[in-house]
């Protein structure tokens, strides 16, 4: 490199309008996606672990979370300190190699550090309390999600092995899945799960949430580019078509199944396609895209089962289900369908596909581990520091009036 | 003077409104309920999870009206909220002992 600082307007362009679709995937599509599939008197609180966390999760990201997860002079396995309160990134900063800022990139990156812990709310909602939520979230998003950045995209130990993880599903889907069915496991099911718990209020709110996060997932994949190019095109292609095959799946199913197709159940099965098809989204074409839309949208819906009716945990909302499962499945799948033959980008040179899947295995396999441990400890920190769960009269009056104040709806 | 009350299906509501119309009732209150009878509540799948719903909704009607009509509007309601299916819900009478139209002060059946 001779040094020359060549910022391109249009990738420049594209990754300021991604920052803004991600952050909007949050806030508030995945709010309103979880905040319909409470019960009414619970809305507000999931609504306010959406807003709080996606504030916590920026400010850490600025004063520690990006140098952990970006910052050079790091041990592959956790990051340097040198970019703590972005030391050293000023208005004319560009990374090597990089056509667009740097600032622009740590926002882009950070759009991403807000929603990854908060898509772990769908395991803990009715019944956690808030201060739980903040410690949780603040203590995961330093030692789970920066050090997995770091791994995979900081140029960490999994980056040097050649892991392919386009846009999160190691990073995002994986660690959030396995860390909210730990969170969930030791926070125990609500009252009257599995028998007796109270149905969705809002359907409706569902689906516009589900909607906001498909949309805004043209950010989260294409804007992995970092380029306005023919990846991040591809990339946006291949990310609708998982999300349409996927929904078809799950409505099909429950078509079959119960004899009515639901509109939850067809938003469910848009989600599982989108966080399947994150981690491919930028080495495979339109083929492989409807076949992890296929994949994800089975595997994810058999999970969902799984999870609840086998080993009985209260994962509320399905995040292991929907987002661990179906990131590890487009994890596992890309070594394959990232081939020319199934009309992917092609693998790395010297790359064989069982080598390749030999890497993705391992990516996945160590970040469950990693995620397990890590959250575990933290929940047993967050219980001795501030307890889980709220009082049992509390969970039945709803966490919107005991922990806010407030009521979603007044009459 | 009586009290009509009957609890029907919420999408019975409009044919029982037309029906009573023909009758020469003055006013009707109606109100949104939830409660179940031989129904019993039914379930709800959302994401392959049945949900058991126990209270189902139905509308509640009031009409206070004068004794020679209300033959003629039991009838008429329980005719148009008639679907034959269970669920379709049931008519009582009781006697009504004052009413007082607040505006006018006038009192008994001059205030219906």
């Amino acid at each position: 490199m001779t040094g020359a600082i060549m910022i391109d307007s249009g990738d420049t362009a594209w990754i300021l309008t991604s920052s803004a679709l991600v952050l909007f995937m949050t806030l508030p599509g995945l709010a309103l996606f979880y905040g319909g599939l409470v019960q009414a008197r619970n809305i507000l609180s999931v609504l306010m672990h959406c807003m709080a966390i996606a504030c916590l999760a920026s400010v850490l990201w600025v004063i520690v979370g990006y140098s952990i997860a970006f910052a050079p002079g790091g041990t592959g396995w956790f990051g340097g300190f040198g970019n703590s309160f972005l030391i050293g990134i000023g208005r004319d900063t560009v990374g090597e190699g990089s056509t667009i800022p740097t600032s622009l990139f740590v926002m882009f990156q950070m759009t991403f550090a807000v929603i990854t812990p908060a898509l772990i709310v769908g395991a803990y909602v009715e019944r956690i309390k808030f201060a739980a939520v903040l410690i949780i979230s603040a203590l995961w998003l330093l030692f789970v999600y920066a050090p997995v950045t770091h791994w995979v995209w900081g140029g960490g130990w999994l980056a040097e092995m050649g892991v392919l993880d386009f846009a999160g599903g190691i990073v995002v889907h994986v660690t959030a899945g396995v860390s909210a069915l730990v969170i969930a496991w030791q926070l125990g099911p609500r009252a009257g799960f599995p028998s007796s718990v109270n149905p969705p209020h809002a359907p409706w709110m569902v689906m516009v949430g589900a909607a906001m996060l498909w949309v805004g997932w043209f950010g989260f994949n294409g804007g992995s580019a970092l380029a306005a190019d023919g990846s991040a095109a591809m990339a946006v292609l291949v990310t609708h078509l998982s999300a349409a095959m996927a929904s078809l799946v799950w409505l099909v199913i429950e078509w079959l199944r119960f004899g009515k197709p639901s509109l939850v159940g067809l938003v469910t099965g848009t989600i599982a396609g989108l966080a399947t098809i994150t981690p491919a989204s930028g080495f495979v074409g339109p083929a492989g895209g409807i076949i992890l839309g296929l994949a994800g949208g089975l595997l994810c819906y058999g999970a969902v089962d799984l999870v609840k009716k086998v080993m009985k945990i209260d994962d509320s909302l399905d995040v292991l289900a929907v987002h661990g499962v179906g990131g590890a499945t487009g994890t596992l799948l890309v070594g394959f369908l990232a081939t020319t033959a199934f009309g992917g980008a092609g693998l790395a040179e010297g790359m064989s596909v069982g080598g390749q899947f030999f890497v993705q295995l391992t990516g996945v396999v160590v970040t469950i581990v990693w995620s397990a441990i890590a959250t575990l400890i933290i929940v047993y920190v967050t219980k001795a520091l501030v307890g889980l769960r709220t009082a049992a009269d509390d969970e039945i009056e709803g966490l919107d009036f005991t922990a806010h104040g407030e009521r979603g709806y007044n009459h | 003077m009586k009290m009509v009350m009957a609890i029907i299906q919420p999408h019975r509501l409009d044919a029982v409104r037309e029906a009573l119309s023909g009758q020469g009732i003055a006013g009707l209150t109606v109100s949104e309920v939830r409660g179940y009878g031989r129904q019993k509540g039914h379930t709800e799948i959302y994401r392959g999870a049945e949900y058991a719903i126990h209270y189902l909704p139905k509308v509640k009607l009031e009409l206070a009206v004068d004794d020679e009509l209300v033959e003629g509007v039991v009838t008429a309601i329980s005719g148009a909220a008639k679907t034959g299916k269970i669920g379709d819900g049931k008519v009582f009478v009781y006697d009504l002992l004052s009413a007082r139209r607040i505006r006018t002060g006038e009192e008994g059946s001059e205030a219906l």
